[in-house]
């Protein structure tokens, strides 16, 4: 696996770090729960025929402290566009993941000409009194991972610290993505996008783990009712909140054949 | 010396098997465990204890703020603070505090604080915590993210409020009031003493200096594991050049004081027990939303804690960490290990003097606050230990640190010019 290609683009005053990978017609991916604090298979699998373009959220993993200065949802979904417009994805298809999956759904319903065609797996942003999403940021430390992928060792490889890496900065910065994610959507996760996603035009397509124990799959039916251009909704199968950690091939694979 | 006598007001009658079959204390704790009508009776005996810890002497009666906490019955400290200062005439009350982001708009602590602060003729002690991650962003549903900022911002607004003479304009980064004017407006002036109960992060420790504000250290683990934090905190003091006034400083420390030291264990046993087995039985989950703690204060923990792996020992520093009370909590639960370990104080007036005296000279603290009653303690025995206390143990520290002033206190109006409080006599008595 040989590495991405990292430059950095300023978010209101913030470094913040993207990743490109691939050749062919290019695809943006905003990571989910906890960021990227490092390169993962599923990128892999989109750059075998896509131009993979990855910039880090505000806060998120590669994100700096671009979170703290960002204290409504409109300067959070300002900050993402701003990032889309950045990373050179105007235009391009998109695909964003649990919290990056409500912000790519953002962009596409309040710029519809930014977004080509959408996919979303398992994007924040929805709550439902009826069928409620677990809580996040109320968990015992050791129950963080299963909650996020089906086999709670991937997420736990995923943040695990590298050989040579600072032991004290690391931490901090997987306790930052945790904090950048309460900082737009506690307590519930509900940002309201039940209201904007009826403004979305881009052809879409809804994944979610089959296996999902933080957004219930209830929310695939209800996303997939209310946006307005053509959409598919697809389960797969084994995976959990963070289908695309749980099952890459399957899911870039999905995506894929969808943005064909 | 100043002795303050701390109240956390806690339900009495968890039941036996709480620990074993309710996950937590506090934020989901389930409301068939409280009956109001016993709750009545447990409000009145606070009260009269605070009351009777007046009668005797102490220089201040404390009250504290607490949400969905099954030991801490005072979602508001400021109804309490204001029946208090209709009973008492010559005791600070110290409100510690309201946690200021939790107030929509803020100037509602100003408002009321300033209210205390006219009934009571000027005895106010304005608390001012940033508020617990149980209380702030569990039971109120505060972001954690955005929690300090909001409090330091609802700090600069409550003292504008008090403060300036005209009405202004406030257009903060979360409070924006186009008229603010409170009225009433506090008796002391420019306002009353301000203290900062905090577990002590380092930014609380500089800022509480940068604005000449008291700390507080409110641990319910006792002075022997407040060492650290205590030493860290005066460190950072010589590193801001501020001196060594031992007045900066409160601690809580739980005590009981009985004729002997048996004495004392067997009176106080069961509700030290209650206290630590039951009252702060907290589910971890309620204890590090993301955000709460500063990456400055996460950075000084995770080195501090590379610092022990090394040295094989504790470093002076900040502890907020909530696993650091996590461990404590799991340390000790019996009598033994409470006393062992220095959580809870007890003994003879001798005994209980010598080591209030090791606290006030180690931890270099001079407003003192004492827990008193502590769990499921019956009222006559908060009231004989609060007697006890003031009669045996009080006098003899009294003297201690009188070389320094204490800045930070209340500045009552002039006894003379008070108003008078009558008794209350029912009508049909008085007939």
């Amino acid at each position: 696996m040989n590495e991405p290609e990292t430059t950095t683009v300023d978010i209101n005053g913030f470094p913040t770090r993207v990743w490109r990978k691939g050749r062919g017609p290019a695809v943006g991916f905003l990571a989910g729960y906890g960021g990227l604090p490092r390169w993962v298979p599923f990128l892999d699998r989109l750059a075998e025929s896509r131009s993979v373009i990855v910039p880090s959220l505000p806060g998120f993993p590669g994100g700096d402290r671009g979170h703290s200065v960002l204290d409504s949802h409109l300067d959070w979904v300002l900050a993402a566009r701003t990032l889309v417009d950045k990373a050179g994805l105007e235009g391009a298809d998109l695909v964003g993941s649990s919290v990056g999956g409500s912000f790519a759904a953002e962009v596409a319903a309040l710029w519809p000409e930014k977004v080509k065609r959408l996919a979303l797996i398992a994007p924040f942003g929805l709550f439902d009194e009826k069928d409620p999403a677990a809580d996040p940021w109320a968990q015992r430390p050791d129950d963080i991972p299963g909650l996020m992928t089906a086999d709670p060792d991937i997420y736990r490889k995923l943040k695990e610290i590298p050989a040579g890496a600072n032991s004290i900065e690391w931490p901090i910065e997987q306790s930052r993505a945790a904090e950048a994610a309460a900082r737009i959507f506690w307590p519930l996760g509900n940002s309201r996008l039940a209201r904007r996603l009826s403004l979305i035009e881009a052809p879409t397509l809804v994944l979610w783990g089959e296996n999902d124990r933080l957004m219930p799959r209830s929310y695939a039916a209800t996303i997939a009712r209310a946006i307005k251009g053509k959409v598919e909704s697809r389960i797969i199968a084994g995976a959990g909140h963070l289908a695309e950690l749980d099952k890459p091939d399957e899911v870039a694979a999905a995506i894929v054949g969808f943005m064909a | 010396m100043k002795f303050l006598w701390f109240h956390l007001m806690p339900y009495k009658e968890l039941p036996d098997d709480f620990r074993q079959k309710h996950p937590s204390v506090w934020v989901d704790i389930h409301s068939s465990l409280f009956d109001p009508k016993r709750a009545h009776r447990m409000y009145n005996d606070f009260l009269d204890e605070l009351e009777y810890a007046a009668q005797c002497g102490f220089d201040a009666i404390c009250c504290n703020e607490h949400h969905s906490n099954g030991y801490g019955l005072m979602p508001s400290p400021n109804l309490v603070a204001s029946a208090l200062a209709r009973r008492t005439t010559d005791t600070a009350i110290c409100v510690l505090g309201n946690s200021l982001a939790l107030y929509n708009p803020p100037t509602r602590v100003a408002e009321e604080f300033a209210m205390i602060d006219c009934i009571s003729g000027g005895r106010l002690i304005a608390g001012f915590p940033v508020g617990t991650p149980m209380d702030t962003t569990y039971a109120y549903g505060l972001n954690p993210s955005q929690l300090r900022e909001r409090y330091y911002e609802a700090h600069d607004l409550v003292l504008r409020a008090w403060t300036e003479k005209e009405t202004f304009a406030f257009n903060g980064r979360f409070n924006q009031q186009r008229y603010v004017n409170i009225w009433p407006r506090p008796i002391q002036q420019p306002h009353p003493p301000i203290w900062i109960p905090g577990a002590g992060s380092v930014e609380t420790w500089r800022w509480a200096a940068e604005m000449d504000y008291v700390f507080c250290y409110l641990s319910y683990y006792g002075y022997k594991m407040a060492q650290n934090v205590m030493r860290g905190f005066w460190e950072e003091m010589a590193q801001l050049g501020k001196d060594r006034n031992p007045y900066r400083a409160g601690f809580a420390q739980v005590v009981g004081v009985a004729e002997s030291r048996q004495q004392a264990l067997d009176l106080y046993t069961e509700p030290a027990e209650y206290f630590y087995g039951r009252c702060l039985h907290v589910d971890v989950r309620f204890a590090g939303p993301p955000g709460y703690v500063t990456e400055a204060t996460q950075r000084a923990g995770i080195e501090s804690q590379v610092k022990i792996a090394a040295q094989g020992k504790a470093p002076s520093g900040p502890s907020t960490n909530a696993a650091s009370a996590q461990k404590m909590q799991a340390l000790a639960r019996d009598m033994k290990g409470i006393v062992d370990n220095g959580y809870v104080i007890v003994g003879s007036p001798d005994e209980v003097v010598e080591q209030l005296h090791e606290l006030a000279t180690t931890l270099n603290v001079g407003q003192l606050m004492l827990m008193m009653q502590f769990g499921n303690m019956a009222t006559k025995l908060a009231k004989y230990n609060t007697r006890l206390f003031a009669e045996r143990v009080m006098p003899r520290l009294r003297s201690l640190h009188r070389e320094w002033e204490n800045r930070w206190w209340p500045q009552p109006m002039d006894w003379r010019q008070r108003a008078a409080v009558p008794a209350f006599i029912p009508a049909a008595a008085a007939e």
